[in-house]
């Protein structure tokens, strides 16, 4: 009977495409919002992700996410290196100085001030130049969202120059970034210059990075670090995450997004039950006519499920295959990279699809169900 | 299938004191009150009456589709007012083959698919099913529309499929709602022919309801029912291929 499911399915070619339509705009909406949703939160991490060299951050005690750091003292980095366990220790700057171009073009930048000594923390993914430039005098690295900015249409080349806080600056390399949430464009310097690029405070250290030794975990160090300076250390990923659950409770981001997604599901469920109950009303007098040649409702019940699940395996392949169109035809783009989408927001949407179908097929099943076969004698 | 000959010799379908009630209180409407019924095999009865008494109800009863309110009824000597759902289900599946008035065939399956649709039902797989479906519909002249969809077809086309949808599992019971009345007189007297030629047999009886008195001298028997109760059975008195019945008395067409 399976055949004649699908049949009857098919068969009805408007009501066939209007339930594949449904099911697949409400899978783009919520596949493709998901995936907006996880890349802007996974934005806020971008300063944390690509620090790769060091597991261990440690910070103020009352640090709530990356963007915002109370600067510690220059002695706590001495600090950390003493905790036992720990490899090494170095300091990290991070401010929001304002660059200018000398065709008058500014912007507010991420700086990222290195260990002058060990650059730990330098960015991996080079596109020309070496990280070991940062050496040089008045040397920085710049991302290639920064230098499209500063220097448009024009190509990549080292050397160029810009003026931060007054100095100028030469740029010794360009790197890929990961996005960073507010999309500025990222510098990297050696920590004693970053400090000259920004205002001066009276402290400036942002961060410290740290290794634990070979041996130790690097949650045990932390708890180390934390007891021996007051500190808060974390390590890399959780630091991660703190970030992210602060920006889901303390902006509307998700609130807005959850709103789309779940129109996405309602529209999704009321349009594709609606659809499939029609649909089912319309072949009443045929599914009468087969139980009464003796289709058992167990058999029905199996045909109904099995068009529900056509419908949703179409309309989902369908929409999965429009939000990972949306993002082939957007990576590109240097302010709209980063948007992945990830394994568990097509399972997640695949889920909620099968739902959508299984609650669309229900009310068809219970009419069906209760259908008398009898009914097919009444004219 | 091979059946004893007393098997045979009993009727295909007994009623006894059949009733049927819908509904409750007030509304308790009594359609069937009292029905007594001998459906033979190998013939062709047919059930008449104004509209509203109780042909369709009595019809649905001897199919297995509605369960009496009280009374016995005996199909093909099992007792069907005593079964479960599932086994009046796979009762149905295996002995009783239906023709509907609106012929009620599947619009997105060809007319031999729709033909094999019981025995989709009984599990043949779908080649083997359509084979068979499209052997009875060559032998009920479709053959050069086996793969027509109902909507291609005329509505004589139609209940021929129907037809063979009722007889490909080959049933020992055929019951039929008003096989000629979407048809017009020839038609309805070329499906009726066939009927008789096709679906009557020896081991097989054929119950069909009728308004249309034009059809009557198809029947080997007709029980004109009232007022839910059978008031008459009368049987073909001739041996000859004209049927002949005492009287032919005019019902309203327009089914209850």
């Amino acid at each position: 009977m399976n055949f004649v499911a699908v049949q009857m399915l098919i068969g009805d070619r408007a009501k066939y495409l209007g339930l594949i339509f449904a099911v697949a705009f409400s899978t783009f909406l919520m596949s493709q919002q998901s995936t907006i949703f996880a890349g802007i939160m996974d934005r806020t991490t971008s300063g944390i992700k690509d620090i790769k060299d060091a597991n261990i951050w440690v910070m103020d005690r009352k640090t709530q996410y990356f963007d915002e750091s109370k600067a510690l003292t220059d002695d706590d980095v001495y600090r950390v290196r003493s905790v036992p366990g720990v490899e090494w220790a170095v300091p990290l700057f991070k401010g929001l100085p304002r660059a200018k171009a000398f065709d008058g073009n500014f912007r507010v930048v991420i700086m990222m001030g290195l260990d002058d000594a060990s650059l730990v923390g330098a960015p991996r993914d080079m596109v020309m130049g070496s990280a070991d430039d940062l050496r040089k005098p008045d040397a920085v690295l710049i991302d290639r969202v920064g230098y499209e900015f500063f220097f448009p249409k024009q190509p990549y080349r080292l050397g160029q120059t810009l003026e931060l806080n007054d100095h100028r600056v030469t740029i010794q390399g360009i790197f890929n970034s990961s996005a960073p949430f507010q999309n500025l464009p990222v510098f990297y310097a050696r920590y004693s210059q970053a400090l000259n690029y920004v205002g001066r405070e009276r402290n400036q250290l942002s961060f410290v990075l740290a290794k634990a030794q070979n041996g130790l975990t690097d949650a045990e160090v932390c708890r180390r670090i934390d007891a021996a300076t007051g500190l808060h250390a974390t390590t890399g990923r959780e630091f991660g995450w703190q970030t992210i659950r602060y920006y889901i409770a303390h902006t509307g981001i998700p609130v807005n997004f959850g709103i789309t997604i779940g129109i996405a599901l309602v529209v999704g469920t009321i349009v594709a039950g609606q659809t499939f109950y029609i649909f089912t009303l319309e072949n009443l007098k045929q599914f009468g006519a087969l139980k009464a040649i003796g289709v058992t409702n167990w058999r029905i019940t199996g045909m109904i499920l099995l068009q529900a699940l056509m419908v949703g395996a179409m309309g989902y392949s369908i929409g999965i295959a429009m939000t990972a169109a949306f993002l082939e035809v957007t990576k590109g783009n240097l302010d709209l990279r980063g948007f992945v989408l990830f394994w568990q927001i097509a399972a997640g949407t695949g889920a909620v699809v099968l739902f959508i179908v299984m609650a669309a097929s229900l009310m068809s099943i219970r009419r069906v169900l209760v259908l008398e076969p009898a009914v097919v004698f009444r004219g | 299938m091979t059946h004893t000959v007393q098997e045979l010799t009993h009727p295909a379908v007994v009623c006894r004191r059949v009733t049927k009630d819908f509904g409750a209180g007030d509304n308790q409407v009594h359609v069937l009150r009292g029905v007594d019924l001998d459906v033979p095999f190998g013939e062709m009865t047919l059930l008449v009456g104004p509209s509203g008494c109780g042909k369709t109800t009595l019809l649905s009863v001897v199919a297995g589709l509605l369960n009496p309110t009280s009374g016995a009824v005996m199909v093909l000597g099992e007792d069907a007012g005593s079964m479960s759902g599932n086994q009046a289900i796979e009762f149905r599946r295996r002995n009783i083959g239906f023709v509907f008035q609106q012929y009620n065939l599947l619009p997105a399956l060809t007319a031999a698919e729709n033909a094999a649709v019981p025995l989709f039902a009984a599990g043949v797989p779908k080649k083997k099913a359509v084979a068979a479906a499209s052997s009875l519909l060559s032998e009920l002249g479709l053959g050069d529309r086996l793969h027509a969809l109902p909507s291609q077809l005329s509505g004589g086309q139609q209940q021929r499929v129907a037809l063979a949808r009722a007889l490909v599992h080959e049933p020992r019971l055929v019951v039929c709602d008003e096989p000629t009345s979407a048809l017009d007189h020839a038609t309805g007297n070329a499906v009726m022919e066939l009927l008789t030629n096709v679906a009557v047999r020896p081991d097989r009886a054929v119950v069909v309801v009728t308004h249309d008195s034009r059809v009557f001298r198809f029947a080997d028997r007709i029980a004109h029912m009232d007022d839910g109760r059978i008031v008459e059975t009368e049987e073909d008195q001739s041996q000859s291929a004209v049927k002949t019945f005492g009287h032919q008395p005019m019902y309203a067409e327009v089914n209850s």
